[in-house]
């Protein structure tokens, strides 16, 4: 059942770990679980210091780094200091144009498509209106907002959120005892599974559909245990049986 | 001492319009401070928690006017969780039990509800003015409340909110009656526009000096507007046609020509460049323009549009225009005041640098622009001597931000760091209120920061600094300082403490991802019952596993903010309160 969310490229480094029960991670539920949690990871946002190369030892060695590749700021959260508003609207035109330019490159491929390169606009503009949508996972009260267009692939944004919720302060690894092992999202051999709530309303499993439909049906994900899930998945079989053919 | 009557003083008060001029009035003497309550019409609130309602009530009974801002400033960045607070609804419920006859209420980064928005809408009937900027958590039911009930609004200024656009008809809820409209902003909404019932309340709008269109207000009907409104002073476009037709296009000019008061253009959302010849005509008359939510028009488009625009004051564009576009905004655009560039490319795709802008654009506009006093300038790299000319050619900056896109980048021609061009700025700069430094920078930056920037009230501080130094030499040399921003730094305990009571004279403290402690912390708010200490730790369920705290344990984020009235109610589990 899950394993049908099997990315089927072969991403050995996509590690993520989802470990999160349904409802919005309430205290009272946390509490309710024994001993507190199945997991006792520290989620963290992602800052310069998860980049070794750039973050430690700044004046000491400032010229060293000219050899080391810097991460690119959008890989830091919050980073550029722009406003969410306005950085929806940037990742909104950036998708646009780049879905454009790639209908336009199909285009050229598939000779049948009579379509007007404006209606393809058009199309377009009216299906890619997304930027950052809200991430939520059981046991954790906070929730997050990822950014989808900067993201090309389901393990591109496995790996983020993996980053977001399961990369453990260096400063307290150890203190629960515990530290969760690389789980694999989307392969379904964790106890977690990424889901995604569309356009209707409905649940569905993260990985049914090819990404491009993904991100433009996608309202919000929610990373819940896999126990929970299952119902999901067998609710959702049969009509998704015939999308999951498609290269995702 | 009072030789005048009560009613002569307040007559004298009232020409006072500046809010902190009104609060030094009142700090005189017992009578005038009395004076000053019931005569004060508008109270600005930075920090929504530093008072609550009903003491802001009771001391200005008459109030008319009420700015509120909520979330912390990176709240735009994401930093700050959901839920935090910043809850608008008390503050509505209390004036609505209360006599106040409120006319106007600007809300920053709060959380407002169609339940507040409703309220708002029954409570106070000569309501004129709703301004909601980065607000987020409530739809366009809330607005259709706003449109149906306030039968006097002059003012509905929606910027950059995060709206659930439920493509209601909040539009057709503006009654036939409502003819009192001045001022119409809805650009940020992202759903279907009811685009006969906008011409229709434009057409009885005749007052209508502000209109701002959202993306689904297309071409054909900008013109039909505009053919009702050519007393618009502030306008902005929807979206654009990729190719009109040419008789949309020639009703467009048409309507554009009659627009004589047409002064400020915004918008352009989805606009392609084949239309901004329509404009032209206005151009000469333009004091401001945003251009920085329009990706498709650059290169030549952009720069024969800027070159008409020779009385400009204001600009907001993206980095698309490249160093060369700057140098002819600086040859043409000698009014310039203020000037905004934003990336227009987050994922690095471009790798040409003719698209972006770096430290010779700014360089240009420094010399060319002699008024420049505002600038926020994103980039890809800078150097020290650049930043030492633009101090030289511009030294009656106001604001200064600068963000180098990438953390810790050093001067890109010597490698150093750019402590000393900072340091130019801030000495020359005599003026300088508001800062945001940005690339490689060590703890001198802060020592200069320290010692010159007399006047600085904001300070934004991103991946800099060596030493708990740094944060010291500003926290002891800023005697203005209001509002102090850090994240990714190395300042820790030993900063944080030093002068506790220094908090006291400011509105508020952010610091994440730094090195203060939970010990630190607590230590800080033991001593200070004057301040709210706020820690948010990104893992509640790490946080309530744990019995035992860990004082050494880092604090993800820490914010506080003096508060005459305690620790607040409403802040999510996940926000400890010390």
């Amino acid at each position: 059942m899950i394993t049908e969310l099997e990315m089927g490229k072969g991403e050995s480094e996509l590690e993520l770990g989802l470990g999160l029960s349904l409802g919005g991670g309430t205290g009272a539920k946390i509490g309710g679980k024994s001993g507190g949690g199945a997991w006792g990871e520290r989620g963290r946002l992602l800052t310069a210091k998860d980049f070794p190369s750039v973050g430690s030892k700044r004046a000491a060695d400032s010229s060293s780094h000219a050899g080391s590749s810097p991460p690119r700021s959008s890989q830091v959260v919050g980073w550029p200091p722009i406003g969410s508003h306005r950085m929806n609207s940037l990742v909104n035109n950036q998708a646009t144009k780049s879905a454009r330019e790639e209908e336009e490159a199909g285009k050229k491929k598939v000779n049948d498509d009579h379509q007007q390169p404006k209606d393809v606009t058009k199309k377009v503009n009216g299906k890619v209106q997304l930027g950052f949508i809200k991430v939520n996972m059981d046991g954790v009260a906070i929730g997050r907002k990822v950014d989808l267009n900067a993201h090309s692939s389901y393990e591109n944004l496995a790996q983020t959120l993996e980053d977001m919720f399961f990369r453990t302060n260096p400063g307290t690894i150890g203190l629960t005892g515990q530290f969760t092992k690389p789980l694999r999202l989307l392969d379904g051999s964790s106890e977690f599974v990424l889901t995604y709530e569309d356009k209707e309303g409905d649940w569905m499993l993260v990985g049914d559909v090819p990404w491009r439909m993904f991100i433009t049906s996608v309202k919000r994900l929610r990373v819940m245990k896999t126990s929970e899930a299952n119902g999901l998945a067998a609710r959702h079989q049969e009509p998704k049986e015939r999308q999951r053919n498609q290269p995702a | 001492m009072n030789y005048f009557p009560e009613e002569v003083i307040e007559h004298v008060f009232n020409f006072i319009a500046s809010h902190r001029d009104r609060n030094s009035i009142s700090l005189v003497c017992k009578s005038w401070h009395k004076i000053e309550r019931f005569c004060r019409k508008k109270v600005f609130i930075g920090n929504c928690y530093a008072i609550n309602p009903e003491r802001l009530i009771r001391r200005f009974p008459c109030l008319k006017s009420l700015t509120l801002k909520g979330k912390p400033h990176f709240a735009d960045f994401n930093l700050v969780p959901y839920e935090w607070g910043g809850f608008v609804h008390p503050w509505i419920e209390a004036l609505s039990s209360s006599h106040v006859g409120l006319e106007e209420l600007r809300l920053k980064r709060m959380v407002v509800t169609d339940e507040s928005l409703d309220l708002l809408s029954r409570s106070f009937p000569n309501f004129k003015s709703l301004v909601l900027v980065s607000c987020e958590g409530f739809t366009t039911d809330g607005l259709a409340s706003i449109a149906s009930n306030c039968r006097h609004l002059r003012e509905l200024d929606l910027q950059e909110n995060e709206i659930d656009d439920h493509r209601g008809q909040w539009l057709n809820c503006f009654p036939d009656s409502c003819t009192t409209l001045t001022s119409l902003n809805f650009a940020c909404l992202k759903g279907e526009t009811n685009v006969a019932a906008l011409e229709r309340l434009v057409a009885r709008s005749p007052n209508l000096k502000t209109l701002k269109l959202n993306r689904a207000v297309p071409l054909d009907a900008l013109a039909r507007l505009m053919s009702c409104a050519p007393q618009l002073v502030d306008l902005g476009v929807g979206s654009y046609e990729n190719e009109p037709d040419p008789e949309s296009f020639r009703k467009l000019m048409a309507a554009i020509q009659k627009c004589s008061s047409l002064r400020s253009l915004s918008g352009f959302l989805e606009a392609a460049p084949l239309c901004l010849p329509a404009f032209y005509p206005v151009c000469q008359n333009l004091i401001s323009l945003n251009l920085s939510y329009a990706a498709e028009i650059r290169g030549n488009h952009l720069i024969k549009l800027i070159q008409l625009c020779k009385r400009l004051q204001r600009l907001w564009i993206l980095d698309s225009i490249g160093d060369k576009g700057l140098v002819v905004v600086a040859a043409t655009c000698k009014e310039l005041q203020e000037l905004r560039v934003f990336p227009s490319d987050l994922h690095g795709e471009e790798d040409n640098n003719n698209a972006a802008v770096t430290e010779v654009g700014l360089v240009a506009i420094s010399a060319g622009c002699p008024k420049l006093h505002s600038i926020l300038y994103f980039c890809k790299q800078m150097t020290n001597a650049a930043l030492i000319t633009v101090a030289k050619n511009c030294p009656n900056f106001i604001r200064f931000r600068l963000c180098i896109l990438e953390p810790h980048k050093p001067d890109h021609i010597t490698s150093q760091s750019l402590d000393e061009g900072f340091g130019a700025i801030v000495q020359a700069c005599k003026g300088l209120r508001r800062l945001s430094v940005s690339g490689l920078l060590n703890d001198q930056v802060f020592l200069y920061i320290g010692m010159y920037a007399e006047e600085l009230e904001m300070l934004s501080i991103a991946f800099a600094g060596e030493t708990d130094k740094g944060m010291l030499y500003v926290l002891n040399g800023c005697k203005k300082l209001r509002k102090l921003e850090i994240r990714d730094s190395p300042f820790g305990n030993a900063a944080l403490l030093a002068d506790v009571h220094k908090y006291e004279t400011m509105r508020s403290l952010w610091m994440s991802s730094c090195e203060v402690t939970l010990g630190g912390c607590k230590r800080l708010a033991q001593n200070s019952p004057r301040l709210n200490v706020e820690i948010i730790n990104e893992s509640e369920s790490n946080r309530m596993e744990r019995n035992e705290e860990d004082e050494r344990d880092k604090v993800d984020k820490l914010y506080l903010y003096r508060t005459v009235v305690g620790t607040r109610k409403d802040a999510p589990p996940y926000v400890r309160i010390l």
